[in-house]
């Protein structure tokens, strides 16, 4: 694996590798004789692309954790932000970007995204978001569904989104896994994968589980199975986990053989590597009660909701998330399209901002994700007609650093600090106005858009040939 | 400015029968295709009287807006308001008649509802008038939309049957039996059938045949006699360009059909014959990805290319949550602003982009007294806190035909019922 990202991130988990132990005798046992689940049998291929040391000035700088510079400057080097600042080094033969009127800001992160799994065109040929045939899927995994060739990922490029997750859909209970990708077009769905970043459990609470199995005359059917199937999903995976620790503990101890290990139950696996804290839950959940149920629920079986995504009622238990320190994934104005979404109001995100607790805007959808910056500025302005003033460079982390924790990668990206990845959006304007849009998009310090040359916008091969394929879309 | 407002919302109720009212020191954004700085807009019984430079006339109740621009109330090209409170609740859902017997004498009119909720959110979002479609499901004609203006009250009924939706891209084809070939040979024969039924009613035969097969419910191909005359518009979705040419190629046949393009999104490689056809397109704005095998060639420079070429563009909503909020046309025109500012996009002026949604849709529908700020025109005015195009900006006042409006709504009642989170003496549930 690439050296991307500090090395604590690239600690996963524990139960998942295996290092020679000492055994009780203090003899050294070999790793063969131990059975383990493997930590990352689909590891991440991708590789940042060449850059150059480039120096943006003059530009309005946003941090992305929250502070501005105005004017600032910016120096991207060796794939990483080098310094920020009213001023920085230039070093000779740096690429000096003179950047006056124009805005910096940390790529965008899309903590929801189906890119890949249900892409363009939306045709059942490639229509791979939902195992909905089990409440239940959690041993399937976002990415095996992702087609690289989903042209979505190119537009989503050029709305300065550099680094997003993809879920499995929402039918299911347990969706399956997630997967961090960066928005570098790959030959494969590996090629894409953000290094070191933490897998996801999707979880959905509400009316689409209970829609789909309810209607095929099965559990659940309510809000209540629901959470019953939730339950005994949880239950039964404290018991799998506790053979393979009881397992692990007595090969170690060189009192068990191979032939002992438990059997592999893929489900289970995710559900394990959730309870060792190796696997954050999204969970999609829009109603705040729910999401009160889902929180008693995450304490009785020992888990941590990382985010609740859609989360169009957050603002109603802001307090509640707060101090359980969960992030509310939500759209600025989505409303009405469901019963669960029926009291979404556009100040939601500025709300569970103003509690205190961790906002970040997404999309969850292929259109929206090219203007997550134009949905942020709504929820700020909707919050400030409500009293509630956020700067536009706070603002910002509810696009970067807040979804970066969300995801588990804030150590590495999410913010232009020093020795964080560059990947770093230059916007033709200020970046909450609804005339602006990317100029240049730099990912692990490589330009991969530049929206004045079109060798540096990507087409997917199922555009080729097609009409329009490289137009400015 | 706050105090402008408030007296704008307090001195309008009713002032439809009022003394006539000036609006001072607005920047007029007029939907015709001019901006007008510190200019007066005379309003007198319900329609706009002058704009311009000029005084104010004796006696007319003065309104300083301050500066602030006023535009037109937005007209949206095509929505379900009205008829689609909640999308997924079966019961608050009155776009599409799944399992019904008949498809084009389907009417809009009476599910209309002018309280669904939606259209106190969209009023609050500057729109005053829209056009409310139905949906296809089994069949491809949906039924005769609306217009609507979204005024308070149960009354929001500007026109019924005013047009006739039909599906002859994708959608069409599978309702129709899986091919483009079943659906355009479906749509002839129904106008055939429409055709000999007003045939034969001309000749005093009272417009039955028993003896001949006729596919469509008598009730729809009644309907469907305003098609093939021309006197209602006919809506017709289509994405592909090839589509688009086919439908433009019907007139061969039926010369009298009044045709309206709705989503075209691959209208741009073929907008020089849709303007040479004179046909109109009302269409999403923004939608840029390849979706679907007919909207390969999708680009947000769509609408200024289109626009470019001399087609009447107006824009409608459809499609997912991110683009279907009528509320949102301005930050759509917006975008297609800043498409403009992109190396080799294409885009529109502001100017252009307001026209879009005001003065356009109106005219492609018909509403010729609505959608400027002109001498005649009915006085449907915003007045916006900011750029109307701005993602920060909103409405401070409404007004459809002279009278001021709410822009208030739930969303707004749960926003200051959650604003503080702290249990007073008794829970959230006895605040306002």
């Amino acid at each position: 694996m690439r050296r991307l990202i500090p090395l604590a991130l690239l600690a996963v988990a524990a139960c998942a590798t295996t290092p020679p132990v000492k055994t009780a005798s203090g003899k050294p046992s070999t790793p063969a004789e131990i059975v383990s689940i493997p930590a990352d049998p689909f590891p991440s291929t991708y590789r940042a692309y060449p850059g150059v040391t480039t120096v943006i000035r003059g530009a309005t700088v946003y941090d992305g954790a929250g502070h501005k510079f105005a004017p600032g400057m910016v120096r991207l080097e060796n794939g990483k932000v080098a310094e920020i600042g009213e001023n920085v080094a230039v070093p000779a033969g740096a690429t000096v970007i003179d950047a006056g009127g124009k805005f910096v800001t940390p790529g965008i992160i899309d903590i929801h995204s189906h890119l890949g799994d249900y892409p363009s065109p939306q045709v059942q040929a490639v229509s791979d978001g939902n195992e909905a045939t089990r409440p239940n899927t959690a041993d399937v995994w976002a990415e095996h569904s992702i087609w690289p060739q989903d042209a979505g990922f190119t537009r989503a490029l050029a709305g300065g989104v550099t680094t997003f997750h993809i879920l499995p859909g929402s039918a299911n209970l347990f969706g399956g896994r997630g997967v961090t990708v960066k928005n570098v077009l790959g030959r494969t769905a590996q090629d894409m994968k953000f290094p070191g970043a933490k897998p996801s459990l999707k979880m959905a609470c509400g009316e689409n589980p209970k829609r789909v199995y309810g209607s095929k005359g099965q559990s659940p059917a309510t809000r209540m199975g629901n959470i019953a199937v939730d339950r005994q999903v949880w239950s039964d995976a404290v018991v799998y986990k506790r053979k393979w620790d009881d397992y692990t503990k007595k090969a170690k101890a060189g009192t068990a053989k191979p032939t002992d290990a438990p059997r592999r139950e893929l489900a289970n696996d995710t559900l394990m590597g959730v309870l060792n804290g190796d696997i954050l839950v999204q969970n999609h959940c829009y109603r705040a009660d729910e999401m009160a149920n889902v929180i008693a629920m995450s304490k009785e079986f020992g888990y941590h909701v990382s985010a609740f995504h859609h989360a169009v009622e957050s603002y109603k238990i802001a307090d509640l998330l707060k101090a359980e320190n969960i992030c509310s994934a939500m759209w600025a104005d989505w409303w009405g399209f469901k019963l669960e979404s029926y009291d979404g109001i556009r100040e939601n995100i500025a709300f569970v901002h103003n509690a205190g607790a961790c906002a970040i805007v997404h999309s969850d959808d292929a259109n929206g994700i090219q203007r997550l910056n134009q949905e942020a500025a709504k929820a700020m302005a909707a919050g400030r007609r409500a009293g509630i003033v956020v700067p536009p460079e706070v603002v910002w982390t509810w696009l970067s650093l807040n979804p970066a924790k969300g995801l588990g990668i804030d150590k590495a990206t999410g913010s232009l600090e020093p020795g964080k990845m560059a990947d770093v959006v230059l916007w033709n304007g200020d970046p909450l106005s609804v005339y602006s849009r990317p100029e240049r998009v730099w990912i692990d310090g490589a330009l991969m858009y530049d929206a004045a040359d079109p060798e540096r916008r990507p087409k997917t091969d199922f555009e080729l040939g097609q009409p329009g394929a490289g137009d400015v879309k | 400015m706050k105090r402008a407002v408030l007296l704008l919302a307090t001195l309008l109720a009713g002032a439809a029968h009022a003394a006539p009212i000036a609006i001072t020191n607005a920047t007029v954004m007029t939907g015709a295709g001019a901006t007008l700085d510190h200019a007066t807009i005379v309003v007198d019984g319900g329609r706009i009287r002058s704009v311009g430079s000029g005084a104010a006339p004796p006696g007319a109740t003065i309104i300083d807006a301050g500066g602030k621009t006023v535009t037109p109330g937005l007209v949206v090209g095509m929505s379900d308001l009205g008829i689609d409170e909640i999308g997924g609740v079966r019961e608050a859902n009155d776009t599409e008649a799944r399992k019904s017997p008949f498809s084009a004498s389907l009417d809009v009119v009476p599910a209309l509802n002018g309280r669904d909720g939606g259209i106190a959110v969209a009023r609050a979002g500057g729109v005053t008038r829209a056009v409310v479609g139905p949906s296809a499901s089994r069949d491809i004609f949906a039924g005769q939309g609306a217009l609507i203006a979204l005024r308070d009250g149960p009354d929001v009924l500007v026109r019924g049957r005013a047009f006739q939706f039909v599906e002859l891209g994708e959608n069409g084809a599978e309702a129709a039996g899986g091919s483009r070939t079943a659906s355009f040979a479906l749509f002839r024969n129904a106008l055939d059938e429409a055709q000999r039924f007003a045939a034969r009613k001309g000749r005093g035969g009272g417009g039955d045949d028993g003896a001949h097969e006729n596919i469509y419910q008598r009730a729809d191909t009644v309907a469907l006699v305003a098609v093939v005359n021309g006197t209602q518009p006919l809506v017709v979705h289509v994405e592909r360009a090839s589509d688009i040419l086919s439908v433009l190629a019907l007139k061969a046949d039926f010369p009298k059909l009044h045709l309206i393009l709705f989503g075209a999104r691959e209208g741009w490689t073929v907008a020089d014959r849709i303007a040479a056809a004179h046909v109109p397109v009302i269409t999403s704005a923004i939608d840029d990805l390849p979706d679907a095998f007919e909207t390969l060639a999708s680009t947000k420079s769509n609408v200024g290319r289109l626009v470019a070429a001399g087609v009447l563009v107006g824009i409608g909503t459809s499609g997912g949550e991110s683009t279907n909020q009528p509320r949102n046309v301005t930050q759509f025109v917006g975008n297609l602003v800043a498409q403009g500012r992109m190396p080799g996009g294409v885009g529109v002026t502001r100017d252009q982009a307001l026209s879009l949604i005001t003065r356009n849709p109106a005219e492609i529908f018909g509403m010729t007294d609505t959608g400027t700020i002109a001498p005649g025109q009915r006085a449907d005015l915003v007045m916006w806190d900011g750029d109307p195009f701005e993602l920060t900006s909103a409405p401070v006042a409404v007004m459809i035909d002279g009278v001021s409006q709410p822009i208030t709504s739930r969303q707004t009642q749960l926003r200051d019922r959650y604003l503080r989170l702290q249990h007073d003496t008794l829970p959230l549930a006895y605040r306002p």
